[in-house]
């Protein structure tokens, strides 16, 4: 090799160690509009079945898991494990439709499936007690736990209002998907615990977020580059009062839905319509939903899109 | 023989308790804390007859067989021993003389503290609460940073199968009384073996009083015996007067170390009548010691009864009276059986009780009390309760755990985000297990926090998670006299979804 070509082979070398990523790239990678049918439906409704028969047609209706999960992809399922509660309180999502989710992401493909939540109580008597650990076990998945400020990277959130950057969990950060499937619950402090609120979950710092205007951040936080490929909304049970934690058996419903959308603002809005059936709930008192719309996250005009109802 | 079985027994039961204490991630069976129960102070203050008697009956027989192979600290100085035998190889034991009045003295200062009101002193020299608060706040630590580290390599490669822990310096106070315990007891039995339990350990003491009416004892066979002192130099005890063949069985903890290294045979354990050792007896030390104990107990008592004074000023959120554990029905209680050996503070899954420093006063310095920094009592567990060898924290049923009321709600609505800042928050109501803290209209659109006191179950959720800085907008205020709340239970309504409601 004479001089010259050495020099070029050498700064050929460092120009590709100095190329960073930027978030186009990643964008590119996960490509959040391509990734999901745009020939088929916005959200899909389903009712009056189990919660894994609900899902299961559902999906098909999106033309199925692989279109939102490929080959060799790690993904992150992030149910509702808030509380120290069995399912029949309808604190947390419910156990058999994570155990569902997680076989068709593997079905799908997927190389590794991951479920976490950062809990309000104990995170370890929260994952067994809810039934999710056993279920997500069975179905292949394994357990992360997220109790410690160490599982968490700090993110810019430049579209945030009042939240402009926090730390989320980093195995949702370095999946290639992530699941989102909260539970329909009412909440004394965001008046609705779905979609948008389950965010909480994945983030470390959650009373910032109580102190500096609660509905907005909740919003701000879902304007996170790394948005959920799907939302799955499991209103299987409901939590009609007393939430997010409940008391008792008493303010659970045995609602038997699940809605399922890529776009969060929609398919929240689209619950809260449904809650709205069992207890009164205007959807502008529930302020986060608004202000998710007023990000450009998503649309509260559920007639401007195409929606697929199913009754089992 | 006997010897070997003593190793077996000690070593069994020594790893069950220490591996119990240091286990933080729940991996080992709750029933080991059942080693815990064995111990004798605790045993007598919970009134634990079962276990009394069979101590008790076990030494009539046999001797100190507690102090060989139940007694942790026993059998963690026999392992500091067998480490500083291997590294210095000349080191022998002789025959020392008794410390009776030294010893008798410890007891009596035990008695006094107790009937004082000052049981953490007893605690102080407990065997059992010395060594488990040694694991708690100097090993377990220690284990949990060995932990931590694993899991740092383990998942840069992806791999959960270890979790983070949070290491907390519960109390600086214990830890330094763990330190000294460590040291000085550690000292002692690198120096002279079991020096501790012949010297200042009033159990040992106790027990000793009984061994030595105790049926099978080791004996020695004058006739076999050449008084070659090998027995002498091995006994940890220091209790085997060779030249006079004689032991002193107030002090042996039957090791039997000698009787393996006696190469005579002459060394045996059997079974024989009492024989009553002419001790003379010293009338004017026994007067002394049970006045000494008097006066010492008159000025204690005084001493204990003295609360500290705290200070308090509006709208900071301190509360005036601690809050201990679920369970322990009243400070009173609490703080009359604690030996403070921790092992509820080890076992706490949210380890929110902690050794208090003076909340209770000077006579409960290490006792566990309530913080809600960290964390709050979960409402569904019972762990504090069910492990307490004391009696200090009695055993709750989950349903009478969620009607125990430790402490009550206190809101400060001047401190409140909803008030202060006018926008939502809720996370106090979202975290009460029985929405005595429950959200109600306030003004647009805004709910704010409003309390019902009755059903309080002073669990500290919502104290641990008020974002209100710096001085919370929500606490909870202990009581000494812990009460019951009425629980109503509510009918599950049937209803009806047909519609997607869109």
């Amino acid at each position: 090799m004479d001089r010259r070509s050495f020099l070029k082979a050498l700064a050929l070398t460092g120009a590709a160690f100095s190329i960073k990523e930027v978030d186009a790239m990643t964008l590119l990678s996960q490509n959040f509009a391509a990734a999901g049918p745009a020939d088929k439906y916005d959200l899909v409704a389903v009712m009056g079945g189990s919660p894994v028969d609900m899902f299961r047609k559902g999906i098909a209706e999106f033309g199925g898991m692989s279109q939102f999960v490929k080959k060799g992809y790690r993904v992150v399922v992030k149910p509702n494990i808030g509380w120290d509660k069995s399912p029949e309180m309808a604190a947390n999502t419910n156990p058999e439709l994570v155990g569902e989710i997680v076989r068709q992401c593997f079905r799908a493909g997927a190389k590794e499936v991951l479920v976490l939540d950062h809990t309000c109580d104990n995170w370890q008597k929260c994952y067994t007690n809810s039934g999710i650990e056993s279920a997500a076990k069975a179905a292949g998945a394994k357990m992360v736990a997220a109790h410690e400020a160490s599982y968490y990277r700090e993110v810019a959130l430049p579209k945030g209002i009042k939240l402009k950057s926090t730390q989320v969990h980093k195995a949702i950060l370095d999946s290639d998907v992530w699941i989102n499937v909260p539970v329909l619950k009412n909440h004394g402090g965001a008046k609705m615990s779905i979609a948008m609120k389950n965010h909480m979950g994945i983030v470390w710092d959650r009373g910032y977020f109580h102190s500096n205007d609660l509905q907005q951040c909740i919003a701000d936080v879902c304007t996170l580059d790394k948005k959920a490929v799907l939302n799955v909304v499991d209103a299987y049970r409901l939590m009609k009062n007393n939430g997010p934690r409940g008391k008792s058996e008493a303010d659970a419903v045995l609602s038997k839905g699940l809605f399922i959308s890529q776009n969060i603002v929609a398919v929240d809005t689209a619950a809260t319509s449904f809650f709205n059936q069992v207890r009164e709930m205007p959807l502008e008192t529930v302020k986060h939903i608004g202000k998710g719309e007023e990000l450009k996250l998503g649309t509260t005009k559920l007639d401007s899109l195409d929606i697929k109802r199913i009754k089992i | 023989m006997l010897r070997k079985i003593r190793i077996v027994v000690s070593v069994l039961l020594f790893g069950v308790l220490s591996l119990y204490l240091l286990d933080f991630a729940d991996l080992l069976p709750m029933q080991f804390h059942a080693v815990a129960q064995l111990q004798l102070l605790p045993a007598l203050l919970s009134l634990n007859v079962a276990v009394l008697i069979g101590v008790l009956v076990v030494t009539f027989l046999f001797g100190r067989i507690y102090c060989s192979s139940v007694c942790p600290l026993g059998v963690c100085q026999d392992v500091v021993n067998f480490v500083s035998r291997k590294l210095r190889k000349k080191k022998r034991f002789k025959y020392r003389k008794p410390l009776t009045l030294l010893r008798w003295l410890f007891v009596g200062i035990a008695i006094a503290a107790f009937v004082a009101g000052f049981t953490f002193l007893v605690g102080f020299l407990d065997p059992y609460s010395a060594f488990s608060r040694m694991v708690v706040h100097v090993f377990k630590p220690i284990y949990m940073a060995g932990n931590n580290l694993l899991e740092g390599i383990f998942s840069r490669f992806d791999n959960h199968t270890f979790f983070a822990a949070s290491v907390y310096l519960t109390s600086v106070f214990s830890l330094v009384v763990a330190l000294v315990t460590l040291l000085g007891v550690g000292l002692m039995a690198a120096l002279n073996g079991r020096d501790y339990c012949n010297t200042i350990c009033p159990v040992g003491t106790t027990l000793g009083a009984v061994s030595k009416y105790a049926l099978f004892k080791i004996r020695i066979d004058d006739a076999k015996c050449n008084s070659c002192g090998s027995c002498s130099r091995n006994c940890k005890a220091s209790c085997i007067d060779s030249k006079q063949h004689q032991i002193d069985y107030s002090r042996c903890i039957n090791c039997f170390d000698c009787l393996d290294v006696c190469s005579k045979n002459a060394m045996s354990f059997r079974y024989g009548m009492v024989k009553t050792a002419n001790t003379k007896v010293d009338k004017s030390k026994r007067t002394f010691l049970m006045v000494l104990g008097g006066a010492g107990v008159a000025t204690t008592k005084v001493l204990a009864s003295k609360a500290l004074p705290i200070s308090a000023a509006s709208n900071t959120a301190k509360r005036q009276v601690p809050i201990s554990p679920p369970g322990s029905l009243s400070h009173t209680n609490l703080m009359q059986k604690c030996t403070s050996c921790h092992l509820c503070v080890s076992k706490c899954p949210q380890q929110i009780i902690q050794p208090a420093f003076t909340e209770y006063g000077l006579a409960g310095v290490m006792q566990p009390v309530l913080t809600f920094d960290r964390g709050f009592c979960n409402y569904d567990c019972t762990i504090c309760s069910d492990v307490c060898p004391a009696g200090a924290i009695l055993p709750l049923a989950m349903e009478a755990k969620h009607r125990t009321q430790m402490g009550v709600v206190r809101f400060v609505k001047e401190n409140c985000i909803v008030f202060t800042d006018e926008t939502n928050c809720g996370a106090c109501s979202e975290h009460c297990p029985t929405q005595a803290v429950s959200m109600v209209p306030y003004k647009n659109d805004l709910d704010i926090p409003y309390t019902q006191t009755d059903i309080c179950v002073g669990c500290g959720g919502c104290e641990y998670v008020c974002p209100a800085l710096p001085n919370k907008a929500i606490y909870v205020e202990g009581l000494s006299v812990h009460n019951t709340i009425t629980i109503v239970a509510e009918k599950v309504e049937e209803v009806k979804v047909d519609d997607f409601g869109f």
